[in-house]
């Protein structure tokens, strides 16, 4: 019980003290404008990253519309934090709600007949479910159409999307070790056993879902208020593949895989400007090779964890067998 | 009279749905996997085309049969490279469809690297003047496109029905073990089912890039989940069940274009596809599946 | 009153009658055997009993209460629980957790509790824990508890498969093949399992097995199928000697 405590306290002074290091650069102007910015992008992505590995990593379910989701996110939190009359201050968490509460909304919908359907079904659903809301998005009037939604206010500072990331990873990270994790995973390893084991598949399947609906609908949501303008294209099928490659590539069932393939696959494209041309190219490659010789990712179900890191050093140290006990 | 129209070009783009279905069809029935990169060798087959007769100014023949012969190789090289090893080392559904889908990125944006983002005009294949039935001029393509597509599913059936090789796809998608166990190699039998699929895709694309005379590397990416909608509403398994999604499919869209708006009719299509699998998954044609416990 | 009953049950797979007119019942701590050659139905019991099919005719009572158009998640929570022919095993997850999952119905902290591991998530874990670890214990798993599923060998994984239907705290267990792939040794130990779990946990069984000593061994009664029809039931002594039986096995079984 102690360590646990203590195990805990020491992740939340991690999470802080990186918080602290970069908001203090950014404070004394060491991080500019265009770095804040990646740091910002690296955030969202990490979130529609994690989220989507809870329904493609640990239920096992192929979504090819994340993207979708977020866009119902963006727009809806953008019209909230646009009409509301609001003081932008208030407005703001608001408008995430809404986002969020938006895309959960979606989701429901669309998983009560995917969700029935066997995973390729699911697949197929939620791609052409990306597809439509572009569409729709484009044949409305209050969303800008093509023209886009324009005027978003600037309200999600660095702040704002570490602390969300960091919840969501939190929340995810402790759904997946409870009772309903055990049990999405279980739909994962073989549905018609989970079933007979007296599992609500249906059920849990659509808490995944939805859940990870509404964190890309937060993501969206973010993204609104960071970039400032909302146009239908940027929500398109590649981007759903781009996050589906983060969670590929990082390890379906890793969130630290997630976590850390996000961070990489953000920052690539910035630093390799000539290579915008050939990114769609090499990472379908890297999706099929991956598949091919190493489908568990590259970091597989590892989880990076303080107090397995302690337990090594430990044993390096003092010597002898440390014995590893699991809750 | 206009309406009758709408029924005919729905008949058209139909025909060409049907298939392209087929090919999601019989490769969902052996292999039990949504061949995402299907889509993708229309468009393949389209600029295989475009290039014979264009850049190389060969005859419209040629271009047809290079067109095939290249979606062929191209169908089975991605079964090949691609699925067959996972298929044969049982790797989860998951793996194997996340593969289909980086085939069909990599076809996508390796064509746009090639021959950019842009549209290619498609040149007109068969100048003939249009054909007047009842009143309406009804053109030339669209009186191929049907033909064509009904004589070649006829040919299929008789194929899958009374041929070896049929035979052979029947067992197979039926159990592929207990195929295996009977002599019949699999291998080539589901090789032999991609590049049948694909062949089938080429001839669609010939006839949709001679009635909507446009290319682009994207074009399959639609064309493909619309032609799947139409294989799960005539039900996966079945070939008349193709050939009617595919009619179902046209006529309903063209007409939603005709009448409602041009920018809905996608979503009309995902409509359609949602209903039938909330009210009968099986498709119209198809059979229930249950799965062996 | 019986325990588990059905009556006249029956299901037609497209124009085949894979099962029809059975009337089984199981009493209280009753432990009966299906037997029958290759094809003649037995595991097609076992996939209606469990809801995995709907059936073309018939009931199927569980104290009394007709089970039939319930889910299947929904029969095990009302007692019936089973193992399968070729075992299914979460084979990539911890032998334990395979318990744990099966003990889901009968946790009840909300998900938010598990976010937030408020104390009601603590102490269900804990308890949850501890009566996992026993019920492995009963199977010698113990062990193993953080191993993966999958790589434990062949008969622990039968056994765990066992554990995990127990863990769900069913009236009725049915077991479909326990002994498959056996060797005798560990048929030996299987049937002292099977009387250990009887004995500890109350329950009826319901078993499907090829092995014939192994079901004289064990089973105080017999039902014998054939075409999907009963062709003879009672005591072990009776059905060795009942010459439709010995027909239907000389004239349709090699094993």
């Amino acid at each position: 019980m102690k360590k646990k405590l203590i195990s805990y306290a020491v992740n939340l002074l991690l999470t802080a003290g990186i918080y602290t290091v970069f908001a203090l650069l950014i404070q004394g102007g060491v991080i500019n404008r265009y770095y804040e910015g990646l740091l910002i992008n690296i955030g969202i992505n990490i979130i529609l990253a994690v989220s989507l590995n809870l329904v493609t990593g640990f239920l096992g379910q192929l979504v090819l519309g994340h993207a979708g989701f977020m866009s119902v996110g963006a727009y809806a939190a953008a019209l909230v934090t646009l009409n509301s009359g609001l003081p932008e201050a208030a407005a703001f968490p608001l408008a995430l709600l809404a986002g969020m509460l938006a895309a959960a909304i979606v989701g429901f919908l669309i998983g009560i007949p995917a969700l029935r359907m066997k995973g390729d079904y699911l697949a197929i659903i939620t791609l052409g479910f990306g597809e439509i809301i572009r569409v729709i998005v484009l044949a409305l009037d209050f969303t800008g159409g093509a023209r886009g939604l324009r005027g978003i206010p600037s309200l999600a500072d660095f702040t704002w999307v570490y602390v969300l990331m960091a919840v969501t990873v939190y929340v995810i990270f402790t759904l997946i070790r409870s009772r309903q994790g055990r049990a999405i995973i279980s739909i994962r390893e073989d549905e018609i056993a989970a079933e007979a084991a007296g599992i609500h598949t249906t059920y849990y399947k659509m808490l995944a879902f939805v859940l990870a609906a509404a964190l890309a609908g937060l993501a969206g949501g973010l993204y609104a208020h960071h970039i400032g303008i909302l146009t239908p294209a940027k929500f398109d099928f590649n981007y759903s593949v781009e996050i589906l490659i983060m969670v590929v590539l990082g390890g379906m069932g890793s969130i630290t895989g997630s976590v850390v393939a996000a961070i990489i696959l953000t920052i690539l494209p910035e630093a390799l400007r000539s290579f915008a041309d050939y990114r769609m190219v090499l990472y379908s490659v890297v999706l099929i090779i991956m598949m091919l010789f190493k489908p568990s990712g590259l970091l597989g179900e590892f989880e990076f964890s303080l107090a397995s890191i302690g337990r090594k050093l430990r044993a390096r140290f003092f010597g002898g067998a440390v014995s590893r006990k699991e809750d | 009279m206009s309406f009758l129209l709408q029924v005919i070009n729905g008949l058209q783009v139909g025909s060409i749905y049907a298939l392209v279905a087929l090919g999601y069809n019989m490769v969902y029935g052996i292999v039990q996997l949504i061949n995402f990169a299907h889509g993708d060798i229309i468009m393949v087959g389209a600029y295989g085309a475009y290039v014979v007769l264009v850049l190389c100014g060969l005859p419209v023949w040629v271009a047809v049969l290079a067109s095939i012969a290249l979606c062929v190789i191209a169908g089975v090289g991605i079964e090949k490279v691609a699925y067959s090893r996972l298929r044969n080392h049982n790797a989860p559904r998951i793996s194997l469809l996340i593969t289909a889908i980086g085939v069909s990125i990599f076809l996508q944006n390796l064509f746009q690297l090639i021959f950019g983002s842009a549209g290619i005009p498609f040149p007109s294949m068969f100048q003939v003047a249009p054909i007047n039935l009842g009143g309406l001029n009804i053109s030339f393509v669209t009186i191929l496109t049907i033909v064509v597509t009904v004589l070649l599913m006829i040919a299929l059936q008789l194929l899958v029905g009374k041929t070896k090789i049929g035979k052979a796809m029947r067992a197979v998608s039926e159990d592929a073990d207990a195929a295996k166990l009977m002599g019949i190699n699999t291998n080539s039998t589901v090789a032999f089912t991609f590049g049948l699929g694909s062949g089938l895709a080429a001839v669609g694309s010939v006839l949709y890039s001679n009635a909507y005379p446009m290319i682009t590397p994207f074009m399959g990416s639609m064309l493909g989940l619309k032609a799947f909608v139409a294989a799960v509403l005539g039900g996966i398994g079945s070939i008349p069940g193709a050939m009617l999604g595919g009619f179902i499919m046209g006529i309903v869209e063209s007409l939603t274009k005709g009448y409602i708006s041009t920018q809905l009719a996608d979503a009309v299509v995902f409509g359609i596809l949602i209903v039938v699998l909330l009210v009968k998954p099986s498709g119209l044609l198809g059979r229930n599946a249950t799965e062996k416990v | 009153m019986a325990l588990l009953e059905t009556r006249d049950l029956g299901i037609t797979f497209g124009g085949l009658q894979a099962l029809q007119h059975l009337d089984l019942s199981l009493e209280p701590r009753e432990i009966v055997g299906l037997i029958g050659p290759n094809g003649a139905g037995k595991t097609t019991v076992f996939n209606l009993l469990t809801s995995v099919y709907p059936p073309t005719t018939g009931s199927i009572t569980l104290d009394g209460v007709s089970i039939v158009g319930k889910k299947t998640y929904q029969i095990t929570q009302l007692g019936i629980a089973r193992t399968f022919q070729n075992i299914r095993l979460f084979k990539d997850i911890s032998v334990i957790d395979n318990v744990k999952i099966a003990m889901n119905a009968q946790m009840r902290y909300p998900t938010l509790a598990g976010i937030l591991r408020l104390p009601s998530y603590r102490r269900e874990e804990q308890e949850v824990h501890s009566r996992a670890m026993e019920l492995l214990g009963i199977f010698s798993l113990e062990e193993f508890a953080q191993s993966k599923a999958k790589n434990l060998p062949y008969g622990k994984q039968r056994k765990l498969e066992m554990a995990r239907a127990l863990a769900a705290n069913p009236k009725v267990l049915l077991l479909d093949e326990p002994a498959a792939g056996m060797n005798p040794t560990e048929t030996q130990e299987l049937m002292e399992t099977i009387s250990l779990i009887h004995r500890t946990f109350d329950i009826a069984i319901l078993l499907i097995e090829h092995d014939m000593s192994f079901v004289m061994g064990i089973c105080q009664r017999l039902v014998v199928l054939d075409y999907g029809k009963v062709i003879a039931r009672g005591t072990p002594e009776e059905i060795q000697k009942n010459p439709a039986v010995i027909a239907a096995y000389l004239g349709g079984d090699e094993e």
